[in-house]
C-alpha cells in the first residue's frame, strides 16, 4: 500500500512537469493547427537558463535568501523563454501561415535540431549538474511514503501556474478571445480581434510555462542535457493527446494521468522502469485508437 | 457624401475573379440589400468591405475615410459591424461570452458594454434566458439572433447581415426581419445580403442585384420588385 501511495506521489511530480509542457502544445494546436515540435526544446532553453542564472547567483558568493533569488530567477527565465517562442513564431511560423500544414511542421523540426544544437555547443555535450541542496532536503513520512520538499514545491508552483493559466482564458476579456480565436480566425477578426497579437500571446504563455517547467526538472533531478526536450516533449506531447490536444484543462488532467500511470506502470511491471516509456507511447496508440479526441477533446477529428 | 461607398471594386480569390467592378452606395439610415443567386459575390463584397479579402482594384470609402488597406480586426473599430454567413457564432463559449467577443472593439469599458447587452437582450429576449448557455447547443434561430446581437455589441453605425434566414423556419425569418426593421429605426444603418429576395426587398429602401460579380440592376426595393427579371429570376414568378 505504501509503495502505491508512494508511485503515486513520485507519478504527481512528473505529471505535473508533463501537464505545465504539455499546455504549450495544446495551446498552439489550438489556435494554429500546429504541432509545435521545438517546444520541448524551449523547454529545455529554460532549464539551461535557470542553471545559468543560479550559478551565476552561487558564483556571486550569495547563499542567503536563495529561495527569493529563485523566485526571481524563475520570472527571468520564464520571461527569457517567452521571448524566445514570440521570436520563433516570427521567424519559423508567421511567414507559413498560409502554406499549408505540412511546412510548419518541417519549419518547427528545424527549430528544435537549431535550439539543441545551440545548446550544445554553448554548454557542451555532456550532462549539466544543477548545485546540490538548494532546496532543503526536507523530507516528510505520510502513511509510509516519503514525500519531499521540493515534491511538495513543484506541485503547488505547477498548480499555481496551471490554476492562474485557467482563470486568465477563462474569466478575462484576453483569454475569452483567445478561445475565441482557436475556433475561427477570421470571425474573431471580424469582432475586431488582432489574431497576430493572440498568436503571439500564445507563444508567450506556453513557453513561459514550459520554462518554469524545465527549471523544476532541474531542481528535482539535478541534472539535465541538451536533449532534455525531446523525451519530455513527446512525453507531454502524448498528455496533450491525452486530454484532448487544444484543450486546456485536458492538457493538465493528461499530464498528471500519464505521469501516475507511468510511475505505476514502473513500480508494478517486472523490469518496468526499462519498458516505461514504451507503455506511455502503447497508451498513446491506445488512445488513438479507441479515442482519438482525448479524454475532454471535442471533435477535433473535423477541423484536420 | 454616403455612408459607405464600393467604385468599381475587383475582388479575386487566387485566380477566380469574383468581383468584376462592383460600385454601390448605402447612405445613412437605408436597409440596402443585394439579392443574387449562389456564387454571385454577395458574400464576397461584405468580404471585402470587411477587410477578410482585399480588392485587387477599386475604392471603398466609409465616412469618406479609404478602407483599403485598414487590417480587418481594426474594421470594427470605425463603426462597421459584420455577422457572416451561416450565424458563425463561437459554439463552446457562452451566449454572454459571445456578446462580450462583440464588443471586444469596446475594451474594458464595463458600462457601455452592460448597456449594449440590455439593448440586445431587449431585442431578443430569448438570448438574456440562455445568457449561461454554450451557443453551441442553441437551435439555428437562436444562433442567428445570437449572431446580430453579437455585431451589435459594438455599437456599429453600419450593420452587415449575410443571409440572416439560411435555414430558418418562415415564421423565424418574418420574426428576425422585423428586428431588423427595429434595429434600422434605432438608427442603425444595414447592408442586407440575402438569398430569399422576396423578403429582403420587402424590408429595404434600396437593392442591387448581383450577378457573377457583377451587378446587373440597382434601384428602390420597390422598382426592384416590379421589375420583370426580377419577377422571373428571383421572386419565381413567371
Amino acid at each position: 500500500m505504501d509503495i502505491l501511495l508512494q508511485q503515486a506521489i513520485n507519478g504527481l511530480t512528473i505529471g505535473a512537469f508533463y501537464a505545465l509542457i504539455a499546455l504549450g502544445y495544446t495551446m498552439v494546436y489550438g489556435v494554429l493547427k500546429l504541432i509545435n515540435f521545438a517546444h520541448g526544446d524551449l523547454f529545455m532553453l529554460g532549464a539551461y537558463m535557470g542553471l545559468t542564472l543560479i550559478s551565476m547567483y552561487l558564483g556571486a558568493g550569495m547563499t542567503s535568501g536563495i529561495i527569493w533569488a529563485l523566485l526571481v530567477i524563475f520570472i527571468l527565465v520564464m520571461i527569457a523563454v517567452a521571448i524566445a517562442g514570440v521570436i520563433m513564431e516570427r521567424v519559423a511560423y508567421r511567414p507559413l501561415r498560409r502554406a499549408g500544414r505540412l511546412a510548419p511542421v518541417v519549419s518547427a523540426l528545424g527549430v528544435s535540431i537549431f535550439l539543441e544544437n545551440a545548446v550544445m555547443i554553448i554548454y557542451g555535450p555532456r550532462y549539466r549538474m544543477y548545485p546540490k541542496g538548494l532546496i532543503p532536503e526536507i523530507q516528510w513520512n505520510i502513511a509510509g511514503a516519503q514525500v519531499t520538499l521540493m515534491q511538495v514545491l513543484t506541485l503547488v508552483i505547477s498548480f499555481f501556474l496551471m490554476g492562474a493559466l485557467y482563470y486568465f482564458v477563462h474569466y478575462t476579456r484576453l483569454g475569452t478571445a483567445i478561445r475565441a480565436t482557436a475556433i475561427d480566425h477570421d470571425v474573431a477578426r471580424l469582432m475586431g480581434i488582432n489574431v497576430d497579437a493572440i498568436v503571439s500571446l500564445v507563444f508567450i504563455l506556453g513557453p513561459a510555462l514550459g520554462a518554469a517547467g524545465g527549471i523544476m526538472v532541474g531542481l528535482y533531478y539535478g541534472r539535465i542535457n541538451f536533449v532534455l526536450g525531446w523525451g519530455y516533449g513527446l512525453k507531454a506531447f502524448t498528455a496533450a493527446i491525452l486530454g484532448g490536444i487544444g484543450n486546456i484543462p485536458g492538457a493538465m488532467v493528461g499530464g498528471m494521468l500519464l505521469g501516475i500511470f507511468e510511475t505505476l506502470a514502473a513500480g508494478y511491471i517486472p523490469q518496468g522502469g526499462a519498458w516505461k516509456d514504451a507503455i506511455s507511447f502503447f497508451l498513446l496508440i491506445l488512445i488513438l485508437i479507441v479515442r482519438p479526441t482525448g479524454l475532454l477533446g471535442e471533435r477535433v477529428v473535423e477541423k484536420l | 457624401m454616403a455612408l459607405l461607398e464600393l467604385q468599381n471594386v475587383h475582388t479575386y480569390y487566387g485566380y477566380v475573379h469574383a468581383l468584376k467592378g462592383i460600385s454601390i452606395t448605402v447612405e445613412e439610415g437605408e436597409i440596402v440589400t443585394l439579392i443574387g443567386a449562389n456564387g454571385a459575390g454577395k458574400t464576397t463584397t461584405l468580404r471585402t468591405i470587411s477587410g477578410l479579402i482585399r480588392p485587387k482594384e477599386g475604392k471603398i470609402f466609409f465616412e469618406g475615410k479609404l478602407l483599403n488597406n485598414v487590417p480587418a480586426h481594426k474594421i470594427v473599430y470605425m463603426g462597421i459591424s459584420h455577422a457572416p454567413e451561416g450565424r458563425k457564432v463561437f459554439p463552446t463559449l457562452t451566449v454572454e461570452e459571445n456578446l462580450n467577443m462583440g464588443a471586444y472593439s469596446l475594451g474594458n469599458d464595463k458600462e457601455a458594454i452592460e448597456a449594449n447587452r440590455e439593448r440586445v437582450f431587449r431585442l431578443f429576449p430569448r438570448l438574456k434566458e440562455r445568457r449561461k448557455q454554450l451557443a453551441g447547443t442553441l437551435s439555428g434561430g437562436e444562433q442567428q439572433m445570437l449572431a446580430i446581437g453579437r455585431a451589435l455589441m459594438s455599437r456599429p453605425k453600419l450593420l452587415m447581415l449575410d443571409e440572416p434566414s439560411l435555414g430558418l423556419a418562415p415564421m423565424l425569418v418574418r420574426a428576425i426581419f422585423e428586428t431588423i426593421r427595429e434595429i434600422n429605426e434605432q438608427g442603425v444603418t444595414i447592408l442586407l445580403v440575402e438569398q430569399n429576395a422576396r423578403a429582403a426587398l420587402k424590408l429595404a429602401h434600396r437593392g442591387y442585384v448581383l450577378e457573377t460579380g457583377r451587378i446587373v440592376l440597382s434601384g428602390t426595393a420597390q422598382e426592384l420588385m416590379e421589375d420583370e427579371r426580377v419577377r422571373k429570376a428571383y421572386l419565381g414568378e413567371r
